[in-house]
């Protein structure tokens, strides 16, 4: 039997290995990918809750951040493509013209 | 349950339909009209509509609105009547700076309108999901206008590391909110802090404050979650770095009262000292780092992470003069850095960046006026009298003394006076350095108009402060205090 604890345990998993991802890895795109991680490991919460309890909302929230994270990745590619025609990295390391 | 929409429902949120369907007239507008600085004229027309929309609702005191999750009271009323000016100035900075620039585009002016539409929602909003929504629609179409310059690789750069940031933090902010959504059964911010008075601080309790704090630290740039401050400030367009010093961080402070006065209210034994420590290393760190800053807007950066600083002292006091020095702050602090950074989009001409404080140098000898103005700017952002920064400072320092923080208060005053050493760094540039050039330094009309107006009100509210205290009392007066 699944129950919310395994729910809440793989969230939170996942949620670490996100934000291992977004602070030791050099490379935008992976970052991205682990912003993702992150929220999904947040909906996961969500809808576990949500059945547990018995209670919609926090699968409206869940839908929400869904399409939230879709309009963050739309805009962070976007922003990747305008850095990219001048510079032609994706390595965060080599994006240093001001002090980090 | 209660039903989820009436109509009038809709009047509730009517400004920000206002702004809503001028951003989205912008956008189409922006097809047909070929004199894109025009656009300007008609985003300035979307928050006059926006500002009239909420002068009428002005009587609807403490009306909720669809099921809960959207209120209009004195305290949403006070921010959002302070994000529609601060929008207007910004405007009014931009239009003839994007032009030498050579990006003067119809979506800057419909990404503005959005971000303060959903700005407006992280004021009004008492629901998770609706302060959420809010906190995205500002921060989606902030990330867009950072990296507005787009043939310029800093304003790329800067744009990277604040949407890198922005995403991580509202990804922390997401996974407390659906801890508190676990605790509680509920994202509305009332029933939260029911559960959780009920729960009391339980190890869960503990994390979901602790990742809901720490999402919002890093919106208000405080310390240590204040890195992409610096970066972000000084590579995005100067109109926009006005914006989000004063908008963007006004905004994320409407809402993390909200949330900690409301939501993680009962929590406050447990929270104070986190925002007591996270307070004082804001406003020494800030303060020392702008210190030795060359870059006129890396030096504003700094400082206006240490007023963030400053501003979280009323939270710490947590009573009713914390409160009215919270929100009298904000409200000062919008005139003043705007007046600042109006200066310095001025100093930006033809090929001149104009970001160096050498580029300061003998302004007083080329420019009389704009020396004279930024020496009031410089003077209010240090908290001298009789301008209105030494009131500001003055509410706060009450507030945190009668509460018997007497510790921070000292740490505070100390760092007024390092303040001051760099604020008067750039005066001494402007007044007794040897001009950099001959050149003179025109104002455009939009400028110049920003300036009359800030200006004005930096000395009215200095010398003449009672008709902004009460109006800050008045916002304040439904929050809940301890």
């Amino acid at each position: 039997m699944v129950s919310l604890e395994h729910y809440l345990i793989l969230s939170v998993v996942l949620f670490t290995i996100g934000v291992i991802g977004v602070l030791s890895r050099r490379n935008i795109l992976i970052i991205l990918m682990s912003i993702e991680l992150m929220m999904n490991a947040v909906n996961i919460n969500l809808i576990a809750f949500s059945s547990q309890l018995q209670d919609v909302i926090g699968q409206v929230f869940a839908v929400f951040v869904i399409v939230v994270a879709a309009a963050e990745a739309a805009v962070g590619l976007g922003i990747v493509i305008a850095m990219f025609s001048n510079k032609e990295t994706v390595n965060v390391g080599e994006i240093d013209l001001m002090k980090w | 349950m209660e039903q989820f929409f009436q109509p009038q429902d809709l009047r509730a949120i009517a400004p920000e339909l206002a702004l809503t369907v001028f951003g989205l007239g912008l956008l189409a507008l922006d097809l047909i009209v070929p004199d894109k600085r025009k656009l300007g004229y008609w985003a300035l027309a979307g928050v006059a509509a926006a500002a009239v929309l909420l002068f009428l609702n002005r009587n609807l005191d403490t009306v909720t609105a669809y099921g809960g999750q959207v209120v209009v009271d004195p305290f949403a009323d006070y921010f959002k009547m302070m994000f529609l000016l601060a929008t207007g100035l910004t405007v009014g900075l931009s239009m003839r700076y994007l032009d030498i620039e050579g990006e003067q585009h119809g979506e800057y002016y419909a990404l503005l309108l959005f971000a303060v539409m959903g700005m407006m929602f992280m004021a009004g909003g008492v629901d998770m999901v609706t302060l959420y929504i809010g906190l995205e629609t500002m921060a989606i179409a902030t990330y867009v206008l950072v990296g507005f310059l787009r043939r310029r690789p800093r304003s790329n750069e800067a744009s990277i590391k604040y949407f890198m940031l922005g995403a991580f933090s509202s990804g922390v902010l997401l996974y407390g909110m659906s801890l508190l959504y676990g605790i509680s059964g509920s994202t509305n911010l009332a029933e939260i802090a029911d559960a959780l008075s009920r729960r009391g601080a339980d190890p869960v309790s503990l994390i979901a404050m602790i990742t809901v704090s720490a999402g919002m630290f890093f919106k208000i740039g405080a310390v240590p979650f204040h890195q992409w401050t610096p970066d972000a400030y000084e590579g995005a367009p100067s109109s926009v770095t006005a914006f989000m010093s004063v908008a963007v961080k006004a905004a994320s402070f409407a809402m993390l009262l909200r949330i900690f006065l409301l939501g993680i209210g009962p929590l406050r034994e447990q929270w104070v000292p986190v925002v007591a420590a996270v307070a004082v290393t804001t406003i020494t760190l800030g303060n020392i780092a702008a210190l030795r800053q060359t870059n006129v807007k890396r030096l504003l950066a700094y400082s206006s992470i240490a007023h963030a600083g400053f501003v979280l002292l009323g939270l710490i006091a947590g009573n009713r003069t914390g409160m009215v020095a919270i929100v009298l702050y904000l409200f000062i602090y919008t005139f003043m850095n705007v007046g600042a950074w109006g200066i310095v989009v001025a100093l930006r001409r033809g090929n001149v960046i104009g970001e160096n404080i050498e580029d300061l140098n003998g302004l007083f000898a080329r420019n009389p006026v704009a020396a004279v103005t930024m020496l009031i700017f410089m003077l209010s952002l240090a908290g001298i009298p009789p301008t209105a920064g030494f009131i500001a400072k003055y509410h706060l320092f009450a507030a945190v003394i009668e509460t018997g923080h007497v510790n921070v208060a000292v740490i505070a005053a100390l760092n007024v006076a390092i303040g001051l050493y760099y604020y008067m760094r750039l005066v001494v540039a402007m007044f007794i350095a040897e001009p950099a050039g001959a050149e003179s330094v025109p104002f455009s009309r939009g400028v110049t108009s920003v300036l009359v107006i800030t200006l004005a009100l930096t000395i009215l509210i200095g010398v003449y402060p009672n008709w902004f205290i009460n109006l800050a009392q008045n916002a304040t007066a439904t929050l809940p205090v301890f």
